[in-house]
């Protein structure tokens, strides 16, 4: 290693190999330990998401087993310290993403919601109680969270929620429906934003309160391999220490967001590498006109779009990686990646399904469930458009939300 | 229970390996990772350990082997010895064996040494019971089950008809088979932990071993690809099948 970095440093290094799945050797700017949670993830992504996801996705169900075999080795919250938690730094949180979504995009999703959307907030905003009570277990997998911010009637635009918290004596009463929640109807545990005559507030629902039921939406044909749900709150009374004490304002489930999305701009490129590496060994194996339609002009065309996209997307998403754990990033900038990411993941997964032809709209190949995927990751945590105005916002210095 | 495990490195256990002008596996700047075969044995040290015992996982290698340490050692592997010296390349099976001899020696109490039945990559086999030979303890080899009752060593032996029950005495080296154990995955928490687990960088002369010592009496002297299997006959006459199959056999010697 030392003697790797010294040559490095000294510019005699050796050209690196050309690697189709690595092809800008991205490799080498990981550390022994990034690269060993790499391999520990997409070892078992391998192992048992690979070979369940055609049914999963096809039945339209979320194994929730799985939930505690990714606590058990550490994926559950794994950039928070303390509490059980692994506490590894951004770019591992992010590689970790990347194999997950290179599985499916319902994995990936059930873990940024649980580590990012569930375990943050009260990790960042709650009180010592609420740590201890709930983070141990949501690292272990025992208890699953969800997030719930979305409304049927407010989505892009959260800030004018209408479900709502008031006081009754010393107790707090909910009463709104939540849309749209990833891991809902499996949740121990709901994070619920609520607005409050103090401003929006984070509430932690447990499974069971009364007066809080959730409702699975069905005929979903994007993120099958996951849980999707309505939440609905009917004067559902919470005591005082059911609010997260830390935080007042959006700002608190926008934070939240900024760290899932980030954990976004790697998966997606995730999702886009499975497609990629599928449309690449099918146009080397595909025979037309008596010759593999990798060796037609159009063909490579497309792969070389392909391969120089996920390069750039992946460097990308390291670079931000770097810029977290430095302590630099910005939401800006996240949105950035997320806005790139995603738009050429999805371009990636359509190209690839070209190259498959009649192959490529089947389960059998990866291809079309990772399009479909995607359909939903452009959306959710915050749409392009939302993206790209708060980028046009960044630069001129102009909103133009409304 | 203090055991020691031997674990290789080995490029690229998933593609095929390259070979070098020197008629010998290309290691260096290549890809590569803890032998898989290896993986069992260091999880059924870490089963025998229990939670107050110390597994050692003990390589020799280039600069890279490292890696095999570090995939034990976030496994939960306790600590790591890497024995590293440019004279060692080229090492044969006897040379390997009394590096690796001297480093078990070292280990002060140690109850028990592990290792798979064979590398992934060079396929001897032969390594272990030179170990055992050199140290001049038990060998036990093919376990598909160890434990350990009352200081005594129980171990399941597969043979080809089934297995046998063996007994022996503490300590012994023992090879463990793919089908002892599933190695379990190494948690981010154990990432994380293994770098700051204890790791010793020996040389040839820190084992007071001499150039004597690691000299390999084995030579490369060529390679041959091994010859393609002939595709087998099929008979699908069945009035014709009995009377050949009992020409090819007579023809075989078996009958
Ligand atoms: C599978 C899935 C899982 C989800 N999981 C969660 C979850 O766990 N928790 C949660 O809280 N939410 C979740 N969501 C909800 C998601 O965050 C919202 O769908 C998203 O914020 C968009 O809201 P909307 O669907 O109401 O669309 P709308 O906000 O109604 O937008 C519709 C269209 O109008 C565009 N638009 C809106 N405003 C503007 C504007 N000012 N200028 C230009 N264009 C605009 C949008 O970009 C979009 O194209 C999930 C969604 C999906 C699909």
């Amino acid at each position: 290693m030392a003697t790797t970095e010294a040559r490095r440093a000294a510019g005699t290094g050796s050209p690196a190999a050309l690697d189709p799945l690595d092809f800008l050797d991205v490799d080498a700017l990981l550390s022994d330990e990034e690269r060993m949670i790499r391999d520990a993830t997409r070892g078992w992504v391998r192992d048992r998401i690979l070979p369940g996801i055609e049914g999963w996705f096809d039945r339209g169900e979320f194994p929730t087993e799985v939930a505690g075999e990714l606590g058990q080795l550490g994926l559950l919250g794994m950039h928070l310290t303390g509490y059980g938690c692994a506490g590894t730094n951004a770019v591992s949180y992010g590689l970790a993403c990347m194999e997950l979504e290179a599985g499916d995009s319902g994995f990936r999703s059930f873990v940024s919601v649980q580590g990012s959307l569930a375990m943050f907030p009260i990790w960042k905003f709650g009180s010592e109680e609420q740590k201890q009570e709930w983070l141990p277990r949501m690292a272990a997998g025992e208890v699953i969270g969800c997030f719930g911010l979305t409304e049927p009637d407010f989505g892009s635009d959260p800030s004018n929620m209408r479900t709502a918290a008031r006081r009754e004596g010393p107790d707090w009463v909910l009463n709104g429906t939540k849309m749209w929640i990833t891991s809902g109807g499996i949740a121990g545990l709901a994070v619920v934003w609520a607005r409050t005559d103090e401003g929006i507030r984070g509430f932690l629902v447990p499974r069971g309160t009364p007066g809080f039921s959730t409702k699975d939406i069905e005929r979903k044909l994007s993120l099958r391999a996951s849980v999707t749900s309505e939440l609905v709150l009917e004067d559902c009374r919470l005591p005082e220490e059911a609010v997260l004490p830390g935080v007042t304002g959006l700002k608190g489930p926008l934070s939240c967001l900024s760290e899932a999305r980030y954990g976004i701009v790697w998966g997606a490129m995730g999702a886009a590498r499975s497609c990629y590496q599928t449309a690449l060994e099918y146009a080397k194996s595909r025979v037309q006109f008596g010759k593999p339609i990798g060796g037609f002009q159009l063909t490579q065309e497309k792969l070389a779009d392909m391969l120089v996209e996920l390069n750039k997307g992946v460097l990308l998403a390291l670079h931000l990686g770097r810029m977290k754990d430095e302590g630099r990033v910005r939401p800006e900038h996240v949105s950035l990646g997320k806005l790139n990411n995603v738009r050429e993941a999805l371009a990636i997964a359509r190209q690839a399904r070209t190259i498959l032809g009649a192959n490529g709209i089947t389960l059998e190949y990866p291809v079309i469930r990772h399009m479909n995927n995607l359909e939903s990751v452009l959306t959710y945590e915050g749409t392009s458009e939302i993206h790209t105005l708060i980028l046009g916002q960044a630069i001129t210095g102009l909103a133009a939300f409304d | 229970m203090n055991i020691v495990v031997l674990v290789k490195y080995i490029p690229n256990p998933e593609g095929t390996p390259e070979m070098g002008p020197d008629h010998r596996l290309k290691r260096e700047g290549v890809e590569g990772a803890l032998d898989p075969g290896d993986e069992h044995s260091v999880e059924a040290a870490l089963q025998l350990a229990g939670s107050d015992g110390e597994v050692t996982l003990v390589t020799m290698g280039p600069e890279a082997a490292v890696g095999a340490l570090r995939r034990g050692l976030s496994m939960g592997g306790h600590k790591g010895v890497h024995v590293l010296d440019d004279s060692l390349k080229g090492a044969d099976v006897l040379v390997t064996a009394r590096v690796l001899a001297a480093v078990v020696k070292r280990q002060a109490g140690f109850d028990l040494v592990l290792a798979g039945v064979e590398s992934t990559d060079g396929y001897t086999g032969t390594l272990p019971m030179a170990v055992a030979e050199l140290l001049d303890l038990p060998n036990v080899t093919f376990a598909r089950k160890v434990e350990v009752a009352d200081g005594t060593l129980k171990v399941e032996r597969q043979t080809e008809a089934g297995y046998d029950e063996v007994e022996c005495p503490l300590p012994a080296v023992v090879t463990v088979t793919a089908g002892a154990n599933e190695p379990r995955y190494p948690t981010l928490k154990g990432i994380m932990q293994a770098k700051q687990k204890p790791m010793d960088t020996l040389s040839v002369s820190d084992l007071g071993l001499s150039a004597e010592d690691v000299k390999a009496t084995q030579e490369v002297m060529g390679l041959e690809p091994v010859a393609a299997k002939e595709a087998g006959e099929v008979i699908e006459d069945p009035e014709e099948a009995p009377g050949r199959v009992v020409e090819f056999l007579t023809k075989a010697k078996v009958i």
